[in-house]
């Protein structure tokens, strides 16, 4: 395997070995805990623009499942493509052995375009990330070199949406999904839920659209660069239709409410992240894929605040004090990650039901 | 404080004597929960009659008994201490069955002791197995097919239903007396008209040969809030015991999906029993599909909790017994990080692997053969070693060797080709842990 180093912006070298294709790339170093589900994070448009660094340190066992398409969309991936720009893990494991799987995840990386680096030492990589803050960083092939870069300062959201509107499923009730960067799991839950989803690009001025619901998709950066979804969806609070957000969803009604974002040190990426619904004793464990959030502070007096970590206390979800608004901080899709809090899609087709 | 403030007074039922060989997870268990009453203030009665176990050691319990862990020693103590409650799932199944019988002689109604965390009632239904069963199915938990028939005809129908490999055993008999496997019609009548010569009834079984089995530890809290603290892998296939197995937590094998829906199994099934406290859920795992069974609910700490307690650093029997006098789970701190919360899963970034006792020459064998082998048993604690990402120089020394897995042991096992694990006789998981250092020791950013 041919060696190739990560270097953070802060000088920091990790020497690795390449599984993925051999060239140099440059982009946001961020983590994630989970244990599985690699398939999963490496197509989430989130991830768009990032360095991943995954801390479980066996990547690999299971391989990659085929590219199978079910109502349009990738069964096992969460978008049409790999995502990240680079992964660094501890210990790649090419025999993989799954029912499921159709290639190895290193096949599936050079196939992709996509560099891989094993052989690092993640935990200190991690502890590095956590002391000092996400940061830039490039995974560079000898004679190869690259800039750093930050990718919060592009448009990733333009990059990952959908040019086009695509139409999906033919539900009783029309939901119009506004695709920051839609996971897969979110279409394929509307559609579980006799459904028919509108998915338009990011900057589309929905005004004119007729729908039951409308939702806000998660996404990858910062919420800041979408100036034309927060505009639009100004609009849209003053109709009395019901609204739904997930992650960058939740950061964009926020921005459009009036609140403030601001960005975490290292986000929160992982499948064990706890929230409580505020003002009750029910706690959940969510999947988590975020680098900014919402300043509970900052929130109207129209507002509140919905859900909150138990670890750090950030806002994890807010509501509209009399309107049917909601939206969350975490992902009740899962894909990947735990599924406790799925039923907020059922909450969600309720009020379209209640206001229908 | 969100405690019952009524409980100033708890028994603790210990697990009684222990057999040489045997490890002392139930000593462990009860230790951690008399610590959890102590830092309550809750004045804690221990009765177990093995001096030879931490948890009576001074300074844990406020008052120890060195009796027989049996309704009548018990009913006698309750009568002179008159506590306002008392533990249960502490002491292993010793423990759980004379809590079973104190409950239904009526002892603990006539003296007014409250059984604190799981209902009485809930740890009955699940010792039951074809209650249990039933209670399964009307939640849509798939349990092991099972038709129990009396003719060759009938044994015939019941696998045009079920389909083939099937496992035929005759009922009422002991160590498997006329049972055995089929794969095809032929071989069915063959072994069903065997088995009728010892019984006139016979159950005709789906079999789940070869099948991956896996297990979860769910914790939920009296708000019904539930976690999954730590899931395992056998790397043996069904069939080997899991205390003879070498075990591997987290899985392995297993995709986000599969991960995920066991988990969610998991916590269906610990909400509809009305487990407060812990409980361990094992399946099988069919190796070429999604496809699961249940095989088994254990309504308390078992051996794999004081497992997953090492391997993840999480004090299950500690938070076990806090739930256990009224908290929920966001209530609690995270006892390492001390300022977090409780209500977390632990995401490890090492791989902790169970080993029971093996010799070179076993091992040598097993990669040879088509599975380990191992009906011998050292004394001891067993090997027990560590793996970090195939790093061997992660672990400390004491090594009695390296002993290479080559992966034919079994094939889906991805990964350990290239692992070399240094067992160690003696060292403790709790040992490994440290190794491995700080990161899992605090909750996820």
């Amino acid at each position: 395997m041919r060696k190739a180093r990560l270097i953070l912006e802060d000088g920091t070298v990790f020497k690795g070995s390449s599984f993925g294709c051999e060239h140099s790339v440059a982009g946001e170093v961020v983590f994630n805990t989970s244990m599985t589900g690699y398939p999963e994070s490496l197509t989430d448009p989130s991830y768009r623009g990032q360095i991943l660094v995954l801390t479980y340190p066996l990547i690999g066992n299971y391989g990659v499942p085929a590219g199978i398409t079910e109502n349009d969309l990738f069964k096992f991936y969460e978008s049409e493509q790999l995502q990240i720009t680079g992964l660094i893990i501890a210990d790649y494991s090419d025999e993989y052995s799954h029912w499921n799987a159709s290639e190895s995840l290193g096949q599936w990386l050079h196939r992709s375009g996509i560099p891989g680096l094993t052989g690092i030492d993640t935990r200190a990589l991690t502890q590095r990330i956590r002391e000092r803050g996400a940061m830039p960083g490039k995974i560079e092939f000898e004679g190869e070199p690259v800039e750093f870069k930050d990718p919060n300062r592009e448009n990733l959201v333009a990059e990952v949406s959908t040019t086009q509107k695509v139409i999906y499923g033919n539900g009783s009730k029309r939901i119009l999904l506004v695709d920051c960067g839609v996971k897969y799991n979110i279409i394929r839950h509307f559609l579980k839920r006799d459904t028919t989803v509108i998915r338009v690009p990011w900057d589309h001025d929905f005004s004119q659209e007729s729908y039951d619901g409308l939702f806000i998709s998660n996404g990858p950066g910062d919420p800041k660069m979408c100036t034309d979804t927060i505009h639009h969806l100004r609009g849209a609070l003053d109709r009395d239709q019901p609204i739904f957000g997930i992650c960058l969803g939740n950061q964009l009604l926020a921005l459009a409410s009036g609140a403030d974002t601001y960005k975490l040190k290292y986000g929160h990426r992982s499948h064990n992240q706890p929230v409580l619904m505020k003002g009750t004793n029910r706690a959940f464990i969510t999947s988590q894929n975020h680098g900014y959030a919402i300043d509970d502070e900052s929130l109207g007096d129209e507002w509140e605040t919905l859900f909150f970590n138990l670890n750090d206390h950030t806002n994890e979800g807010m509501r509209h004090k009399s309107r049917p608004v909601f939206s969350v901080q975490f992902h009740p899709e899962a894909s990947s990650g735990p599924t406790d809090t799925e039923y907020l899609f059922d909450e969600f087709l309720n009020l379209i039901n209640l206001t229908g | 404080m969100k405690r019952q403030q009524k409980i100033r007074k708890v028994l603790v039922l210990g697990s009684g004597a222990l057999k040489i060989g045997e490890a002392g997870e139930f000593d462990y268990s009860g230790s951690q929960a008399l610590k959890a009453l102590r830092e309550e203030g809750i004045t804690s009665i221990l009765i177990n009659p093995n001096i030879a176990t931490v948890q009576t050691s001074e300074g844990i319990a406020d008052k120890i008994y060195f009796l027989p862990v049996t309704p009548f020693f018990v009913e006698q103590i309750i009568e002179k201490e008159r506590p306002d409650g008392i533990l249960l799932a502490f002491g292993g199944q010793t423990a759980l069955n004379c809590g079973i019988r104190l409950f239904r002689e009526g002892i603990l109604k006539t003296h007014h002791v409250e059984v604190l965390g799981t209902p009485v009632e809930a740890i009955i239904e699940t010792e039951d197995r074809e209650l249990f069963a039933k209670k399964l199915r009307s939640i849509d938990v798939k349990t092991p097919r099972s038709l129990a028939v009396t003719t060759t005809e009938e044994a015939i129908q019941a696998s045009r239903e079920m389909g083939f490999p099937l496992i035929v055993r005759a009922a009422f008999t002991l160590g498997g007396q006329g049972s055995g496997f089929c794969n095809n019609e032929e071989e069915l009548v063959k072994l069903a008209e065997k088995a009728f010569s010892y019984s006139g009834q016979i159950l005709v079984e789906e079999s789940l040969k070869g099948w991956k089995e896996v297990e979860y530890e769910v914790v939920r809290d009296r708000y019904d809030n539930c976690i999954t603290v730590c899931n395992m892998e056998n790397f043996d296939p069904l069939g080997i015991h899991t205390g003879e197995s070498i075990v591997v937590a987290p899985s392995q094998t297993l995709t986000n999906s599969e991960y995920h829906k066991l988990r969610q199994l998991s916590i269906r099934i610990i909400r509809s029993v009305g487990i407060v406290g812990e409980c361990n859920v094992q399946y099988a795992l069919d190796p070429e599909s999604e496809d699961y069974r249940v095989i088994e609910v254990n309504a308390r700490l078992s051996r794999s909790s004081a497992l997953a307690s090492k391997a993840t650093g999480y004090p299950l029997a500690f938070v076990a017994a806090k739930l256990a006098v009224g908290y929920g789970l966001h209530e609690l701190k995270n006892s390492i990080t001390k300022s977090t919360t409780a209500f977390f899963e632990p995401a490890l970034d090492y791989i902790v692997c169970k080993i029971p006792p093996l010799g070179p020459e076993q091992i040598h064998r097993g990669v040879k053969g088509d599975r380990l082998q191992h009906e011998e048993r050292g004394g001891g604690d067993g090997y027990r070693a560590h793996l970090r990402g195939g790093d061997p120089e992660g672990v400390a020394d004491g090594g009695t060797g390296d002993a290479r897995f080559c992966g034919e042991q079994r094939p889906r096992f991805p990964g350990y080709r290239n692992c070399a694990v240094r067992t160690h006789r003696h060292a403790d998981l709790l040992h490994c842990q440290r190794l491995s250092g700080g990161l899992h020791h605090r909750p996820d950013p």
